[in-house]
């Protein structure tokens, strides 16, 4: 792909789909941004505050949302005029900050469960020799898988979509465009992750809830669930997904002694994420992400 | 009242009309796949609509009864046996403790629906006692049902003989050829004119690949229109900004081998989709057995709400018959 003959991302206006009878489709932006993820948060948040009968679903994505409605209820055009009206109100006063929490997430980064998996499906894979750390760390430029750790888990990443299966958190970093990791998805999809696989597609990161099929690079395993239909630990008290849209995440590096500690105090029922409110400002991050993000930090390690 | 599998068949699973509400954090609708058909099932035995049926896909199980129950099968065709003898599907029967249900090979369609008077008695989750299997919650124990389970039936007071009439039971496929509705849109304009005219024009096969997930289906490569993909989207011309899927939604990763979203969608993620299989047509698609020859043929949203329409008139005809 050489020649454009869009220009993505530039557009102003969103765009407005049918998906069937069912669906409405709207997508703010054709390329990933905080001011997108943002954009979509609130206008879905505004939906979200005045039910409409006959919405059935809201599910706001990295760039775009989609909401799910029975017609024989809410005529289309009467959830489109609402859906304008809600993000024409929005866009007259965006709002730029977000009541959220900053989560700890635990990794121990090539850990055998997902280097022997890398492994078996090594001839879907773009280099078939080494692993997918060692390819993530050379599509981006650096001289060591260790370099690729220290950023990956140096800065935090945002929430931008919950999904694909159930409680998966799709994260999008915190720090400019230009020092954001970018890696391809695999050639094609594997049909075995293992279970909290740490995973990364295009410039997003994510936790696969569930064992299952899934394209993403894999660099790691976090020992906790974040999915837990049973609702054993304390952190699913309230609902059996841990991540919302919004959620905060900073990833910490641990090695196999730690990550088998915590996969103890899981089985105990003992275990929680280290989580803290926090209120995040996009201004503020804007005018400077490295020193914005140490104050996220400040958040998650403050009393 | 209660039901031992005896044999599973083939992912067999406890599935009423499916759950809202969640679908944002990717817990997916599920419910029977073809939803009519489930419907009509537990009407014949007297039920509410919404009680959880058993769905089989190809492969019917094997189901001992505890004591005497009122049970209809619809779906797809099937010879079905009482302790070996002939019973007719669309219609009530009774069942005496001990009896055993069983299924000869599939006819036509693919998936059946077995209703007990009483429903299946599974603790509800989130509005629903449909298994969603990749989540592994809902349902029995959050899978399809295995050898040796049992399932709690409810309090019913069904009657036998009660029948669909003809003209309401879904005709099936006798040549494996299908025509699918769908209202083009959602990524359609990343496709290059002529990849969009493949879509319309050409004859899909559908693939062993065909589950409650998704429906593949093999046949041409579609051109995408060149260009610098957005930032975050992936490599791929294909890919896109994981974005939300819709049920029925047509994706089409690389260009090749189309897949038709249903009831236990994957909730999102980074592949074009082209277009959406309307709903009055999503019945159908879970009676396409691998093999069927399908078409997409475009029709407007207008065009889709009267075939919803039609549809919605036709469940009240089978209310008004089975009433």
């Amino acid at each position: 792909m050489t020649t454009s003959t869009e220009t993505a991302g530039t557009a102003t206006a969103s765009r407005y789909s049918w998906g069937g009878d069912e669906h409405l489709v709207v997508q703010v932006s054709e390329e990933m941004s905080l001011e997108a993820n943002f954009s979509v948060m609130a206008v879905t948040g505004l939906l979200r505050q005045r039910p409409l009968d006959g919405v059935l679903d809201i599910c706001p994505a990295n760039a775009s949302f989609l909401i799910r409605f029975n017609p024989d209820v809410l005529a289309p055009a009467d959830l489109e005029a609402q859906v304008r009206r809600a993000e024409a109100e929005v866009a007259r006063a965006p709002s730029l900050t977000l009541e959220t929490r900053v989560v700890e997430v635990p990794v121990w980064y090539a850990d055998p469960y997902t280097t022997d998996t890398q492994g078996r499906f090594r001839d879907r894979h773009q280099r078939p020799e080494g692993t997918d750390l060692e390819f993530a760390a050379a599509e981006n430029g650096l001289s060591s898988v260790q370099e690729f750790i220290d950023r990956h888990s140096g800065a935090p990443w945002i929430t931008s979509m919950v999904g694909f299966v159930a409680g998966l958190p799709f994260l999008f970093q915190m720090v400019p465009r230009e020092r954001q990791l970018e890696v391809p998805k695999y050639l094609r999809p594997r049909t075995d992750t293992p279970p909290l696989t740490v995973g990364h597609g295009g410039c997003f990161a994510c936790i696969y809830s569930v064992r299952g099929a899934g394209g993403y690079q894999m660099f790691g395993v976090t020992p906790a669930p974040i999915f837990d239909p049973a609702q054993q630990l304390p952190d699913f008290a309230d609902f059996m997904v841990f991540f919302r849209p919004g959620d905060v995440v900073k990833f910490r590096p641990v090695d196999e002694e730690e990550y088998h500690r915590v996969r103890e105090e899981v089985a105990a029922g003992r275990f929680r994420f280290r989580q803290k409110p926090f209120t995040f400002s996009l201004d503020e991050f804007h005018a400077d992400p490295d020193a914005y993000n140490r104050t996220v930090l400040e958040a998650l390690n403050g009393d | 009242m209660a039901i031992e599998i005896v044999a599973p068949g083939l992912g067999c699973s406890v599935q009423d009309q499916g759950r809202s509400g969640h679908y944002d954090v990717g817990i997916p609708p599920s419910g029977a796949l073809d939803l009519f058909s489930a419907l009509a099932a537990n009407l014949l035995v007297g039920n509410d609509e919404g009680a959880a049926v058993l769905e089989a896909a190809y492969m019917g199980p094997q189901l001992r009864f505890t004591a005497p129950a009122v049970v209809a099968v619809t779906g797809a065709s099937m010879p079905i046996t009482v302790n070996g003898q002939a019973r007719s599907a669309w219609e009530s029967f009774d069942v005496a403790a001990d009896d055993l249900l069983a299924f000869g090979f599939l006819e036509r369609g693919a998936r059946i629906y077995i209703a007990v008077a009483g429903g299946i008695d599974v603790p509800p989750l989130l509005g629903s006692r449909s298994t969603y299997a990749l989540g592994g919650f809902g349902g029995f124990s959050g899978r399809p049902v295995q050898t040796g389970d049992v399932l709690e039936v409810g309090a019913g007071i069904g009657r036998p003989g009660r029948q669909v009439p003809e003209h309401l039971r879904p005709s099936l496929a006798q040549e494996q050829e299908q025509e699918l509705r769908t209202v083009l849109g959602l990524y359609d304009y990343r496709l290059a004119e002529r990849g969009l005219a493949t879509l319309l024009e050409s004859t899909w096969t559908l693939t062993p690949v065909a589950d409650r997930i998704g429906f593949r289906y093999s046949g041409a490569e579609l051109e995408w229109k060149p260009r610098k993909q957005p930032f975050g989207a992936g490599s791929d011309p294909s890919n896109i900004v994981d974005a939300g899927y819709p049920l029925g939604s047509i994706q089409v990763p690389g260009g090749v081998e189309p897949i038709i979203l249903h009831r236990d969608a994957v909730s999102g993620g980074g592949y074009a989709m082209v277009g959406t299989v309307i709903s009055a047509d999503l019945d159908a698609v879970a009676q396409s057995s691998p093999g069927t020859r399908t078409r997409f043929r475009q029709v407007s949203l207008e065009s889709a709400l009267d075939a919803r329409a039609d549809r919605r008139r036709r469940v009240q005809e089978l209310r008004t018959a089975l009433g």
